[in-house]
């Protein structure tokens, strides 16, 4: 078992807006691709190129869809990683103290070396947020890209986590959640942020942005902007025979003559 | 307990040694990519911050691209086919000998029937170069592959607008305030759309998608039209009635700038019936209001008439805008006569039209920038209307994919939101008049290069590539009767066609990173069988066939000759305005590729192969004067490969002060200046020239310095296109080319002047009752056609592909988790996994594009889920129709660009038993892997 600090400084984490994101996984990729060649072992494949590939991944997206009566269904993509608890029992529950959350920044890590791989912590985590490394057997999770966040060889500019410089839908956003006036915690309160299974009694520090309500749809039949003004009923303008045109069109070319003149 | 133990952490750790910034490759986006090195190999890809297309962010595909540069499935050296075809049998040889086979082959040919070469390019971005080979060559058969993709989409913008969507166009994502989305795969352009709709989202636009599937984009759309596939262009000529009956039009921006004020001859009897009425000067004529006379509609201070009877000589005119309002003002295209057939409610039609006049017209733009226009007249401000649109495959392959496209394009004309603030935006080199592209050129001479460019837009009858005896002069039959706009040519035909010996017999195919034998085909099964088939005497029916590819593609095993062709991150190359830019709507800009990481293969990037092969057969545009090679490779043909005097393949740094910006001398120096410059080239458009750009008198200016024209082009939009009309009229017996009987009907139906709709054509031949569905296919944002499943990280997200099926159809079937199905169309049966899926047109069943891989193929294991439950729609598509029982057999295709019609596709489900392998049918025996077969564990990135 192992102890959390009492309090972070700060409480870095995502704000992770379900309003844009496509589920177009680049920030699943993106994750991969940095995190299997910086902090810690190799985010390794097995099977690679064979019947069950199955590799470790820090970040998934999971596609639901969504049913309400009398509505269309609708797709909801929905991206999942650690969510940096402050009340983690991933880390309570690691019996080397290999799982520990950071005092500075509130990130929740694992220390590889002191890592056993019994996997205690994945089964703890409600969100499912762990994966161990088959080949390294050591218990890989989101850093909250630690190495890049404060990495002096970075412009300032890049020193965010990979999935949210990548994502091309602006879905992700990193900040402090601690700071009520950083750009994650405004943008929380503007939009109504949720935490993930708040029942779970985790505390988690990432927070989901929920689909912006539909932009104002008028009611189906309320058509006052579209209605004809053709009972001006003036034929056009040549009067001439206009074989199968119906009255309609006949109606618009009076209105033409009309409308042509105020140009 | 243990204690709070915080390691200590190095948070600056080393990132790369060198950043090297080239252009991606993962897709068609062509996105700036930042390739991280280290120790020599590729660390880290990640998006250039600095970079027009994708501004610093990057897809999957992007993301994964250390997995396909470093692939198991690369290519290794040239190869000689050593089993039979199919086989995937090969032999490794030298690039001499691979050269000297290809011209042993090839020369011959050239030198007394050019024709019996075919040069089909497949995904190509260096259309520029390969087809200035063909040229050189000589034959007549050439193109890329926008006959099978999107080529109606191309065509209608290019015939209607002088520009399209994507590439030529994009919407105005800063300003739109309603954008409405037909029918995109997420894995084409999809960071620029990614990008641009999270712009709308925070400005509060409304996204409506319209598509019968509900993924992706139309996922976060505020409103879903789950349309039934095939009835987008009823649907829009709906709205447009709608937006006529009401005057939601906006006329000021008809009359000015397009050709409804033109006055067209209405006299059936008339030789010219349908055609404008020109002045002896040759220029359209439009009906002056202020004078009651007809005047040129380019002369300043103009009036035009949008509907009245002007009578001269006899023969009655009106303007085209009376042609448009009569034909859609009737009953047919009411929402409620649309509504079953297009699945959607006619109230939903209604508001929509309604929601898009409320937006252009209540919400206009107003942006105080004075300009002039075309005429000469001065205006002090640009007015906006705030609707967007953008589509893409979706709606262009269906056999009415042509016409659903132009209707679009009017809708948006209608609307006067095509280069108006807010609406869409053109990007260098467009806009462009379709009057000043090239015309198809096709007629071969031995010894000669060909007598111009094979792609073009044909004008008339007069530029149909038809021989003197009447039968078609290419072999793909593009640019004919059967289809007379086919711009882009049809590559889907060829292999069936050459099979068929079909306008004629061919000796060589070569071919360029096209699946042709899997994915990219209509009717696999029956290509792979016309690739083998053999003649009496034990040849193959078509005899050779050279194909280059980076990588081990099911095409690999059909071809007899192999050359193999880098990654994306070892090659030269340049994505030039001569060929698909990468433009954006405020700036002209291009891009290169050059080789971050040297191969360690014998391989060659394709463009500078070709050179050497061109060089060889001593093609004239590849030599000197003295017999030389012209150019060592691709990064030296496109520094110095002039198109015009100082237009070449790349725009920046040109002339010796490389201040020359489209126009000047080669730079030995300019492929250095783009690396320099994060290996792209941005130059951006003045303010007073950014909207407006087809008649803006400055824009045009600009343009002419930079080489985009040589002297100002503006033009008017084609609400109504005269060049139809002209085919229409040969259908009708007048003038002197005339088509066979058999396709006067269908031209008559087909050349509408205004855009039109008919019910497609394999929906029209097969009974609705047995084949009541439609079956789709969709591309998915994290993979690119068949290359993603090489890819260990790719296919995890996407390693086998069930078929979705509606709700609905679920129900009635009484499907259950884990079930099978028999998909029966016209043409075959597949057995396949399915799926239910309830956001989801409720007639259809669709499933990802390219999943499913031949055994032996892609480096991947024999029992990997792409081949086991994966599977292809293809084997029921068919490139020819349903027969209709007049002893003929149509093609299954648009009938105006012959683009393949995919997507009118009918099938009927019926659960099946869950087969004891699980595996898919038909199940193709597996091809040798010419590569062996991938390792089984990776761990990239543990060198680091």
């Amino acid at each position: 078992m192992t102890t959390l600090p009492q309090s972070t400084h700060k409480k870095l984490g995502l704000a992770i807006d379900l309003d844009i994101c496509v589920g177009c996984h680049a920030c699943v990729i993106n994750c991969k691709e940095w995190n299997t060649s910086n902090y810690g072992a190799p985010l390794s494949d097995q099977d690679a190129y064979g019947a069950e590939p199955v590799g470790t991944f820090l970040n998934r997206i999971h596609t639901f869809e969504v049913k309400a009566a009398d509505k269309p269904a609708q797709t909801v993509h929905f991206p999942k990683s650690c969510l940096h608890c402050d009340d983690a029992p991933c880390v309570t529950v690691c019996p080397t103290g290999a799982s520990y959350k950071r005092v500075d920044d509130g990130i929740v890590l694992v220390n590889e070396s002191d890592c056993i791989g019994c996997g205690l912590c994945a089964w703890a985590c409600p969100y499912g947020a762990r994966e161990l490394d088959a080949a390294e057997g050591v218990m890989k999770k989101c850093t909250l890209c630690v190495d890049r966040i404060y990495n002096e060889n970075l412009p300032e500019v890049d020193r965010e986590p990979a999935c949210v410089r990548t994502c091309p839908a602006n879905a992700r956003h990193f900040g402090d959640f601690a700071d009520p006036d950083s750009n994650v915690s405004r943008m929380s309160a503007e939009r109504g942020a949720v935490p993930l299974f708040p029942e779970q009694g985790t505390n988690p520090v990432n927070r989901y942005l929920p689909p912006r309500p539909k932009a104002d749809i008028q009611t189906d039949g309320d058509i006052d902007i579209l209605a004809p003004f053709l009972d001006t009923g003036s034929a056009g303008k040549s009067g001439s025979s206009t074989g199968s045109t119906s009255t309609s069109a006949k109606g618009l070319l009076g209105w033409l003559d009309k409308a042509l003149e105020a140009i | 307990m243990n204690k709070h133990i915080q390691p200590d952490l190095d948070t600056s750790p080393k990132v790369s040694d060198e950043i090297r910034k080239t252009t991606c490759y993962m897709c068609a986006c062509r996105c700036g990519i930042n390739v991280h090195m280290q120790d020599g190999k590729v660390k880290y890809i990640e998006g250039n911050r600095d970079h027009p297309i994708n501004r610093g962010v990057l897809c999957a595909k992007g993301s994964a691209g250390i997995m396909q540069h470093y692939s198991p499935a690369r290519l290794k050296a040239p190869m000689k086919r050593v089993g039979p075809r199919g086989s995937g049998e090969f032999e490794e040889i030298s690039w001499d000998e691979a050269f000297q086979i290809a011209s042993d082959w090839m020369t011959p040919l050239r030198e007394k029937h050019p024709e019996k070469l075919a040069f089909f390019t497949g995904r190509d971005q260096s259309q520029s170069l390969t087809s200035f080979w063909a040229q050189q060559f000589g034959t007549p058969n050439y193109a890329a592959h926008g006959g099978f993709c999107s080529v109606n989409m191309a065509a209608a913008g290019i015939y209607t607008m002088g520009g399209a969507f994507w590439e030529f166009g994009q919407p105005d994502w800063e300003r739109a305030k309603m954008f409405m989305i037909f029918g995109v795969a997420e894995d084409h352009d999809s960071n620029p759309i990614k990008l641009g709709l999270s712009r709308l989202k925070e400005r509060g636009a409304k996204i409506v998608g319209v598509n019968p599937v509900r993924s992706g984009y139309n996922a976060i759309a505020d409103e879903w039209v789950g349309i039934t596939p095939g009835t987008d262009g009823l649907f829009i000529l709906s709205l447009i009635r709608e937006l006529l009956a009401a005057g939601k039009v906006d006329l000021d921006y008809l009359i000015r700038y397009t050709n409804a004020p033109y006055l067209v001859n209405c006299d059936p009897a008339s030789d010219d019936h349908g055609l404008f009425f020109y002045d002896n000067d040759g220029k359209p004529q439009v009906l002056d209001r202020a004078t009651g006379e007809p005047l040129p509609f380019d002369q300043q201070g103009v009036k035009p008439e949008l509907a009245t009877d002007y009578t001269h000589k006899g023969t009655l005119y009106r303007p085209a805008f009376q042609l448009m309002a009569e034909k859609y003002l009737v009953d047919d295209y009411a929402p409620e006569n649309v509504s079953e057939r297009t699945g959607v409610k006619p109230e939903t039609i209604r508001r929509l039209a309604a929601e898009l006049a409320r937006t252009a017209f209540d919400e206009e733009i107003v942006i105080n920038q004075p300009w002039t226009d075309f005429r000469g007249e001065k205006h002090d401000k640009m007015i906006g209307r705030p609707v967007a649109f953008h589509a893409m495959r979706g709606i262009s392959a269906h056999s009415n994919g042509f016409q659903t496209c132009r209707a679009l394009h009017v809708l948006q004309i209608l609307l006067g939101s095509v280069e108006v603030p807010g609406g869409f935006r053109f990007k260098p080199p467009y806009p462009k008049p379709v009057t000043g592209h090239p015309r198809p050129h096709a007629k071969p001479v031995a010894n000669s290069p060909l007598n111009g460019p094979h792609l073009g837009f044909p004008q008339g009858p007069e530029d149909l590539a038809i021989k003197a005896n009447g039968t078609p002069a290419r072999i793909d039959k593009a640019f004919t009767w059967e289809n007379p706009m086919s711009a882009h040519g049809m590559m889907h035909m060829v292999i069936s066609n050459a099979h068929a010996g079909d306008p004629y017999k061919i000796d060589t195919l070569f071919m360029y990173m096209a699946n042709m034998s899997w994915n990219s085909s209509m009717n696999s099964r029956g290509v792979m069988d016309m690739l083998t088939d053999k003649t009496e005497d034990g040849e193959y029916v078509i005899p050779r066939i050279i194909y280059s590819d980076a990588y081990s593609s099911e095409m690999v095993a059909f071809s007899d000759l192999i050359l193999p062709d880098t990654t994306y991150l070892e090659r030269h190359d340049c994505i030039s305005l001569l060929d698909r830019p990468i433009s954006e709507a405020e700036a002209m800009c291009d891009s290169i590729r050059w080789p971050v990481v040297e191969p360690d293969r014998d391989v060659r990037g394709f463009q500078s192969a070709l050179i050497q092969l061109g060089a060889k057969m001593k093609l004239p545009g590849f030599l000197n004067e003295d017999g030389s090679a012209k150019y060592q490779d691709y990064a030296d043909y496109i520094v110095n490969h002039e198109r015009r005097p100082g237009v070449g393949p790349l725009a920046g740094w040109r002339g010796e002060d490389e201040k020359g910006s489209g126009r000047g001398a080669p730079n030995p120096d300019q492929i250095d200046r783009y690396i320099e410059n994060g290996g792209f080239y941005m130059d951006h458009i003045p303010e007073e020239a950014l909207f407006y750009k087809p008649w803006n008198k400055a824009y045009q200016d600009w343009a002419v310095e930079r080489g985009i024209f040589d002297k100002p082009s503006p033009y008017t939009f084609n609400i109504y296109v005269e060049q139809m009309q002209k085919f229409r009229l040969a259908a009708e017996g007048k003038g002197e080319l005339q088509p066979p009987d058999h396709l006067r009907e269908q031209l008559k139906m087909a050349m509408d002047p205004l855009p039109t709709w008919w019910q497609p054509f394999e929906e029209a031949l097969v009974d609705g009752e047995e084949y009541p569905l439609h079956a789709l296919t969709q591309r998915p944002a994290a993979m690119y056609h068949s290359w993603g499943s090489q890819n260990a990280w790719l296919r995890q997200i996407h390693g086998h592909n069930p078929l979705y099926v509606s709700g609905e159809i679920w129900a009635e079937h009484g499907f259950e988790e884990g079930d099978w199905a028999y998909l029966k169309s016209h043409h075959g049966e597949i057995q396949v996994p399915v799926v239910r899926m309830d956001a989801l047109n409720p007639n259809t069943v669709w499933t990802w594009n390219a999943i499913g891989k031949r055994k032996g193929a892609w480096a991947l294991d024999e029992d990997a889920p792409e081949t086991k439950k994966g599977f292809l729609l293809n084997h029921l598509i068919h490139e020819l129709l349903p027969p209709k029982g007049d002893g003929l057999r149509w093609s299954n295709s648009d009938p105006v660009t012959g683009q393949a019609a995919w997507y009118d596709l009918r099938v009927n489900i019926r659960k099946a038993p869950t087969p004891d392998n699980l595996q898919s049918e038909p199940e193709v025996p597996a091809q040798k892997s010419p590569v062996g077969q991938g390792p089984k564990n990776i761990r990239y990135g543990k060198d680091f």
